[in-house]
C-alpha cells in the first residue's frame, strides 16, 4: 500500500497539525475573532462569511439544533479537508485547518446522516491550487461513495459471520466468513490506508510482531477450518472483530483519496491478488482464496471505470488494453463459481495449471493497470 | 554482415546516444565494435585469432551488432552467462502477437546495443513506472546477444492452427521423439517462442529477458527459463575448451563460429532446405540434463575417463596426448560418451552446441540441482540432434549419470536485416 500510505501519512500528520491547533484555538475568545461562525440547526447552516482569505481558517460551530450534528469542510470532488463528528445540540466547537485558496464546501449534518446541508465558501489568495478535470474531481466524489457504502454493506455481513460464532455454529461461521470479508477486499487499499485498524483485523499468523496478539478474521478462520472449534476467546475475538469494523466504517470516509491514489490503487488490488491469492497463501485454512480475488478485481474495476473517461482521453490505446485484460481475468473467474460464491482454492480443485493461468491472467492486467495513474495525471 | 547494414546499426546508435543516456557511451566506443560485430557475423577473424586462450578483455564489455543475415547468438563467440525463456502465446490475436514481435525487436535492439528500454529508467511521469526495470543501468553492453525461436505450438496447437500459420510449419521443426530414459517436466518444456540471451554479466542477460517479459505480458506469459553460467562449449576455436559440471572440457570438436563452411553446411538453412522464411535461421534443441553430481563424484577417475573416452585434465582422446589430437574412437569403449557423439558414429550428424551449466542450488535431498542445459543448432533436427541422441539414449556410460528432463524445440528464424524488419517478420508477411 505504497503509494496510499504515504498519502495517509500526510493526513495524519495534518490531523496531528489540526489537533494541536483547535486545543489551543478552543482556549481562547472565539467571538469577534476572525474565526467563521458555524451556526447549525436541524434544518440549516448558516455561514457567517462565505470569503475569506485562505491559510490558517477557523470554523466557530455552534449546534443550534436537536440532533446531534457533524460538520465538513470539502474540497471539490467532495475531499475532505477537514471535519469534526459528534457536535451534540447546545455545544460548540471550533475546528481549525489548514486551507488553500480555491472553492470548498462547508456541510453540517444533522443527525449526522446524508451529504448534509452545505454552502458554498471561497478561500481567496494565496498560489491557487492546481487545477483539476472536473471529470477527475467527480471520479474521486463517486469512489468514495463506494468504500463508504463497502464499510456500511460490511458491518451487517460481519454481524451475521461474528453472530455465528457466538453460537458455537461451526456450520453457518464457515459458510459467512468468506462473504463477510468482501466489502473490506473491495476496497482494501483504502481499508488498509488505516494502519491501526489493518493489523487488528486482517493480519495473518505469520505478520504478527512479537508480543502482538492475534486477532481478526483469520484467527477465526484457524479456529473454524484448522481446530474445528470455536473458544470463548474467539468469540470475544468476534466482538473484537466487529468493533474494530465499526471503527473502520466511521473513519473511512475521512480517507485521502486523489485520481492517483485511486490508479494506484487499483493495481495494488492486484498485487494483493499476486503475491497472496494466487499463492493460496491468504486464506490457507479455509481456501476461500477465489472469492478475495474476485473482490479485489472488482474493486480494482470499480476504481479503473471512474477513472476510464480521463484516462481514455489521454491515452485510449491503454484503457482499450485494460477493458480486454478486466474482461479476460473476469472470464477466467467464472470458471470457478460455485454457487453464489467459488470453488475452493486447493491444489485438488485449481491445479498447478490452472494457477498458472490465473497468475497469467492478472499479470497480464496489473501490468497496464500500473501505468493508469499516469495516464490520468498527464 | 553486410557494410550497409554496419553502417546503418552506426548511424542508428549515433542518433539514440543523444536521445538516451547509454551504456555504450561509457565505453568510446568505435572502430573496435565494428571489427568486433565482422567477427561475429563469420567475416574478418583476425581479433579473435589473434587472441590467446579467451575473448581479449578489452572486447569482452562491447556490444554484439544486432541486425545482419543470421541472428547473432548462434556463431557468435559464446558469451559467459545464459538466460533462456521460453515463452507461452496467451493471446489469441495476430495483430497483438506481431505487435509484440515488433516492440520486442526495437527493445532487443536497444538493449544489446547497451541502451535502455522504451523511455528508460528516469524520464517517464514520476506517475508511471520506468519502462526500462534500470538493474542493468551503468553496466556495459557485455556482448549480449538475444535469439528469439519459435515453437511448434505457434503453427498449431491442440489441434488448432491458432494465427493462420499451420501451412507454414518447417519440416525440419519436428515434435522430438521420445527417448528412453527422458524424464521430462511439462513445466520445464516445450514453448511457443523462446529468447536466448547471452552475456558476459549475467544482471545484463536477466535484465533482458525480464524486460521482454514485462513488455509481453497479456500477448505472451513466461512457461519456464533457465539460467546458465560457465558456457560448455565454445565456439572460438582458440579459446580454451570449457569445463563442464562433470569436470570434463566439453566442445573440442564444437562447430568454429568463423568456419562459414562448417556453419553452411550444418548450422545455416541453406535456399533448397525451405521453408523461404527459414532461409538463414537455424534449429535450436534445448534440453535441461540433469547430473547426479554426488554419486559421480564418489566414481573413480578411470571410470569417468572410460565414460568420456578422454582424460580429465588434458581432455585428450583415449590412447592420445594432446586434446585437439584426432580421436581414435576405436580405442575408446564402445559406449564412451565421445565415441558414440562423435559425427562418425552418426552418419556425419554434427550439431553447433552452446550450452551452460546450470545450478539451481540443492534439490530438498540435499543434492546439486545441477547439470547442464544444453543448446544446439543445426540445419535440421532430424539430420543433427536426432541421430545423435537416439543412439546416446540407448547406450552411452554417461546415462547412469544424467538424466534428460527438459525439452523443447524451436525454429530460430534468419537475422533480423534492418530497422524495417522484425522477429518473424517473413514468416508473418
Amino acid at each position: 500500500m505504497r503509494v496510499l500510505r504515504s498519502s495517509v501519512v500526510a493526513a495524519v500528520s495534518a490531523v496531528a497539525a489540526l489537533t494541536a491547533v483547535s486545543g489551543c484555538a478552543e482556549k481562547s475568545d472565539t467571538e469577534g475573532s476572525d474565526a467563521i461562525k458555524v451556526t447549525a440547526s436541524d434544518d440549516a447552516c448558516e455561514v457567517s462569511k462565505t470569503s475569506f482569505p485562505a491559510g490558517h481558517v477557523k470554523l466557530a460551530v455552534k449546534n443550534k439544533g436537536d440532533k446531534v450534528t457533524e460538520v465538513y469542510v470539502y474540497a471539490p470532488g467532495d475531499r475532505i479537508v477537514t471535519e469534526r463528528e459528534n457536535i451534540g445540540p447546545g455545544t460548540k466547537v471550533e475546528i481549525a485547518a489548514e486551507i488553500k485558496a480555491g472553492s470548498y464546501e462547508i456541510a453540517c449534518k444533522p443527525g449526522m446522516k446524508g451529504d448534509g446541508i452545505r454552502q458554498k465558501v471561497t478561500a481567496t489568495g494565496g498560489g491557487a491550487p492546481k487545477k483539476r478535470d472536473p471529470e477527475l474531481d467527480k471520479a474521486v466524489a463517486e469512489y468514495r461513495k463506494y468504500v463508504l457504502a463497502q464499510a456500511e454493506e460490511t458491518i451487517p455481513a460481519a454481524q451475521k459471520f461474528v453472530d455465528a460464532v457466538k453460537k458455537d455454529d461451526l456450520d453457518e461461521a464457515k459458510k459467512l466468513y468468506a462473504p463477510s470479508r468482501v466489502g473490506w477486499e473491495r476496497t482494501e487499499p483504502v481499508a488498509e490506508s488505516f494502519g491501526d485498524i489493518d493489523p487488528k483485523v486482517d493480519v495473518r499468523e505469520d505478520g504478527l510482531e512479537k508480543g502482538q496478539k492475534w486477532t481478526g478474521w483469520h484467527k477465526l478462520e484457524k479456529s473454524l477450518w484448522d481446530a474445528k472449534k470455536i473458544t470463548e476467546d474467539d468469540k470475544k475475538l468476534a466482538d473484537q472483530l466487529m468493533a474494530d469494523l465499526k471503527d473502520w466504517q466511521k473513519r473511512v470516509g475521512t480517507a485521502d483519496i486523489t485520481p492517483t491514489s485511486m490508479a494506484n490503487g487499483a493495481k495494488e488490488l492486484l498485487d494483493e491478488v499476486a503475491t497472496g491469492k494466487v499463492t493460496g497463501e491468504e486464506e490457507r485454512y479455509s481456501h476461500t482464496d477465489l472469492v478475495d480475488f474476485h473482490a479485489n478485481v472488482e474493486g480494482a474495476e470499480k476504481s479503473y471505470e471512474l477513472l476510464k473517461p480521463v484516462a481514455a482521453k489521454n491515452d485510449a490505446a491503454l484503457t482499450k488494453e485494460l477493458d480486454k485484460q478486466f474482461a479476460a481475468l473476469k472470464k477466467l473467474l467464472d470458471e470457478y463459481r460455485e454457487g453464489d460464491g467459488f470453488k475452493s482454492y486447493d491444489t485438488d480443485t485449481v491445479g498447478k495449471d490452472d494457477r498458472k493461468k490465473l497468475s497469467d491472467a492478472v499479470n497480464a492486467l496489473a501490468e497496464p493497470l500500473s501505468k493508469l495513474a499516469a495516464a490520468v495525471a498527464k | 554482415m553486410p557494410e550497409e547494414t554496419t553502417a546503418e546499426t552506426t548511424a542508428e546508435t549515433t542518433a539514440k546516444s543523444g536521445a538516451a543516456p547509454s551504456r555504450r557511451s561509457l565505453l568510446g566506443w568505435g572502430g573496435a565494435g565494428l571489427a568486433l560485430g565482422a567477427v561475429a557475423a563469420g567475416g574478418t577473424a583476425a581479433a579473435l585469432r589473434t587472441g590467446g586462450d579467451a575473448q581479449p578483455a578489452a572486447l569482452s564489455g562491447d556490444a554484439v551488432p544486432f541486425h545482419g543475415t543470421h541472428q547473432a547468438g548462434i556463431a557468435t563467440a559464446v558469451q559467459d552467462r545464459l538466460h533462456f525463456a521460453a515463452f507461452d502465446v496467451t493471446t489469441g490475436d495476430r495483430a497483438a502477437l506481431i505487435a509484440l514481435l515488433k516492440e520486442w525487436t526495437a527493445a532487443a535492439a536497444l538493449m544489446t546495443a547497451g541502451h535502455e528500454v522504451g523511455e528508460g529508467t528516469a524520464g517517464t511521469q514520476p506517475e508511471a513506472p520506468p519502462d526500462d526495470t534500470g538493474e542493468a543501468l551503468g553496466l556495459k553492453p557485455s556482448r549480449l546477444t538475444l535469439t528469439f525461436g519459435i515453437g511448434p505450438g505457434l503453427f498449431e496447437k491442440d489441434g488448432k492452427d491458432r494465427f493462420g500459420l499451420k501451412s507454414r510449419r518447417p519440416k525440419a521443426l519436428i515434435d522430438l521423439p521420445v527417448f528412453p530414459g527422458d524424464n521430462l517436466d511439462a513445466a520445464r518444456s516445450g514453448g511457443d517462442l523462446c529468447v536466448q540471451a547471452c552475456a558476459d554479466d549475467p544482471q545484463v542477460a536477466v535484465h533482458a529477458i525480464r524486460n521482454l517479459a514485462r513488455i509481453g505480458m497479456g500477448k505472451v506469459a513466461i512457461r519456464w527459463s533457465q539460467l546458465g553460467f560457465g558456457k560448455t562449449s565454445s565456439t572460438t576455436p582458440d579459446a580454451q575448451t570449457p569445463r563442464n559440471m562433470l569436470g570434463f572440457k566439453d566442445g573440442t570438436r564444437n562447430i568454429s563460429g568463423t568456419d562459414t563452411e562448417a556453419l553452411a553446411r550444418h548450422v545455416w538453412v541453406g535456399e533448397k532446405d525451405g521453408p523461404e522464411w527459414m532461409v538463414d535461421g537455424s534449429y535450436l534443441v534445448a534440453r535441461r540434463i540433469r547430473m547426479h553430481i554426488e554419486t559421480w563424484d564418489r566414481t573413480s577417475l578411470k571410470e569417468q575417463e572410460d565414460i568420456f573416452g578422454r582424460d580429465k585434465v588434458e581432455g585428450a582422446p583415449q590412447g592420445k596426448q594432446r586434446e585437439r589430437d584426432e580421436p581414435n574412437l576405436k580405442a575408446m569403449l564402445p559406449d564412451a560418451h565421445v565415441r558414440l557423439a562423435h559425427p562418425d558414429s552418426n552418419g556425419g550428424a554434427t550439431i553447433l552446441r552452446r550450452g551452460y551449466s546450470f545450478t539451481d542450488g540443492t534439490d530438498g535431498l540435499g543434492r546439486l540441482d545441477a547439470g547442464l542445459f544444453f543448446l544446439a543448432y543445426q540445419r535440421d533436427v532430424r539430420d543433427g540432434f536426432v541421430p545423435v541422441q537416439t543412439r546416446l539414449s540407448r547406450s552411452d556410460a554417461l546415462n547412469e549419470y544424467i538424466q534428460h528432463v527438459g525439452s523443447a524445440v524451436f525454429a530460430v528464424p534468419p537475422g533480423v536485416r534492418d530497422k524495417g524488419d522484425w522477429w518473424g517478420k517473413a514468416l508473418f508477411s
